[in-house]
């Protein structure tokens, strides 16, 4: 742990506070973005390329946009008149807290039950693509044909949307 | 002296670290790369100005900027001068944080881009092993920028244009992904340097190039369709509409942020035309074996300026696309296309050598473009061509 992961851990916190705590909500959506970014710089500072970059194609490249998207297209950009906060922002911290807690006891525990490696294998692209379409295709597929039954289901919610405006 | 031509610029690099001391070395070989990159796209942003303004006019029967220096060859000189002393001015109701950082988030993101082309032999800035998927992930980060821009400024038509941009964006993206995945499959690799070397073969003094073998040339017309797009160029150019949109997401841009967007602008189309050149047209390989004493990089700036000048004459010659129009050909034509093309690139991967792939290809990806054409067109009953001429 390096000073580089010090580094992106205030960028990725800094972020995902400035989104919990902004007022406005396209703002809210580019802070998330940040720390989208900072999760990204974190796969990298492992060496893990294929999902550093995957994380910053799908989520700074898809989720963002398609959360501003919908930002605009819903409620408008107007800032809400009585706060940001919730009246019952405490149930949240606790099951937030909650969570938090149980991960990080599952880390620590599986820390020490796992054998110590001296080395990090060294684990290219290549190797990810070729275990994906040998040993993983089964559930590649699945995932594969789950998504495309949701778009056709999200085509399927538009086409009826128009036909009922008609 | 020919191995030497075509090292020129590694050697250099060479010559100037070993003054310093052996561990500070490694850094400051990046920071060279760092710099000539960030040194030679802008001067080459320059000259394609004046070249693209000098071309357009010659298309249009005109004579284009011819004032400023012999032949008007000055003219950047004097845009960039005009662009850095004017006001920059800000909209009282504009975001001023989002609207400063969008410039500048969009020209560092497409400055990443260049990080992974192979500019030449060994001339590569960082040799990723998922190369390409760096490409498009900073690819991917330009459109949050373009939105920024459109929002921030609180005008209706930067909105509407940075709205036009993302989605037109992210059409085409898929499209740009799904004709690269071609290539990935026959090279069988992400990192472009090895993709370049997969292509770097010569057979009757005629070089490999995938755009030479049937699934190839149709994945490279996907991509230079995908391409045109992605970088806002006509006939795709709808997000900046003058006619409807004053000038699209940087309508409320003045100075130079204004020239920051120019710029990033034709970064993304020098990048975009090295990643085409990289993936189809060979990277810095030569068109002929005998003409391989001619230095790597020369061949890869060629081939980019080429590109260019394509993406000029279609400026010149094309009329603008209807939003319609634009999406039906995304997602009606061009993608089922860009997928059949996938499963041909399977087959000619697992048909072994031979002729018998080169028919069977062909025949598929033929039979279906006049197939998809024909059900394309099916619908519009268009007449017989006619033309009419100012009197």
């Amino acid at each position: 742990m390096g000073i580089t992961f010090y580094l992106i851990a205030a960028i990725t916190l800094a972020g995902a506070l400035a989104a919990m705590t902004l007022k406005h909500l396209v703002h809210a959506a580019l802070a998330v973005t940040v720390a989208f970014a900072g999760l990204a710089l974190f796969f990298l500072n492992l060496d893990a390329q294929f999902a550093g970059f995957a994380q910053i194609l799908i989520y700074i490249g898809a989720v963002a946009i398609l959360v501003v998207f919908a930002i605009l297209l819903t409620r408008g950009s107007d800032l809400p008149k009585d706060g940001v906060f919730s009246h019952t922002w405490f149930v949240g911290f606790a099951i937030a807290a909650g969570i938090f807690a149980v991960l990080g006891w599952a880390v620590l525990a599986s820390a020490k039950a796992l054998p110590s490696e001296s080395a990090v294998p060294a684990v290219t692209v290549h190797d990810i693509g070729v275990v994906l379409m040998g040993r993983y295709v089964l559930p590649l597929e699945i995932v594969a044909l789950l998504l495309t039954a949701a778009t056709i289901g999200a085509v399927i919610v538009a086409l009826h949307e128009k036909e009922r405006a008609r | 002296m020919v191995e030497k031509a075509d090292q020129v610029f590694v050697l250099l690099q060479h010559w100037l670290i070993s003054f310093l001391p052996a561990v500070l070395q490694p850094a400051a070989a990046v920071l060279l790369g760092v710099i000539a990159i960030v040194c030679v796209f802008p001067g080459l942003f320059a000259l394609t100005t004046i070249f693209e303004r000098k071309g357009l006019g010659r298309i249009q029967n005109r004579l284009g900027p011819n004032r400023v220096g012999p032949f008007g060859l000055f003219q950047p000189v004097a845009d960039g001068i005009k662009a850095l002393i004017k006001e920059d001015i800000v909209p009282t109701s504009a975001n001023p944080a989002v609207h400063f950082l969008a410039p500048v988030i969009l020209v560092v993101a497409v400055f990443m881009g260049f990080a992974v082309l192979p500019m030449g032999r060994n001339m590569v800035l960082v040799d990723m092993d998922a190369g390409l998927l760096f490409f498009f992930a900073m690819g991917a980060s330009t459109e949050l920028s373009v939105f920024m821009a459109g929002w921030s400024s609180r005008n209706k038509y930067s909105l509407l244009g940075a709205m036009r941009a993302v989605a037109q964006m992210i059409s085409y993206e898929i499209i740009l992904l799904l004709s690269s995945v071609a290539v990935v499959m026959t090279a069988g690799s992400l990192s472009l340097p090895k993709i370049v070397a997969a292509q770097n073969q010569y057979s009757y003094g005629l070089p490999h190039w995938y755009i030479f073998t049937p699934w190839g040339l149709a994945a490279f017309v996907m991509y230079a369709i995908a391409a045109t797009a992605e970088t806002n160029r006509s006939p795709f150019d709808l997000p900046e509409g003058e006619s409807e949109l004053v000038a699209g997401y940087h309508t409320e841009y003045s100075g130079f942020k204004f020239a920051l967007f120019f710029l990033g602008e034709y970064l993304a189309m020098f990048s975009i035309s090295g990643l085409g050149t990289t993936l189809f047209l060979g990277g810095w390989t030569a068109p002929l074996s005998v003409l391989a004493w001619i230095p790597s990089w020369i061949w890869f700036f060629g081939k980019v300026m080429i590109s260019i000048f394509v993406f000029i004459w279609m400026r010149g010659t094309l009329p603008r696309l209807r939003q319609d129009q634009l999406m039906n050909f995304a997602w009606k034509f061009v993608l089922p296309f860009t997928l059949l093309d996938l499963l041909v690139t399977a087959f000619w991967r697992f048909m072994g050598e031979g002729w018998l792939r080169w028919v069977v290809s062909t025949a598929i990806l033929a039979g279906a473009y006049v197939f998809m054409g024909r059900v394309g067109m099916y619908k519009e009953h268009f007449g017989s061509r006619t033309y009419r001429y100012a009197e």
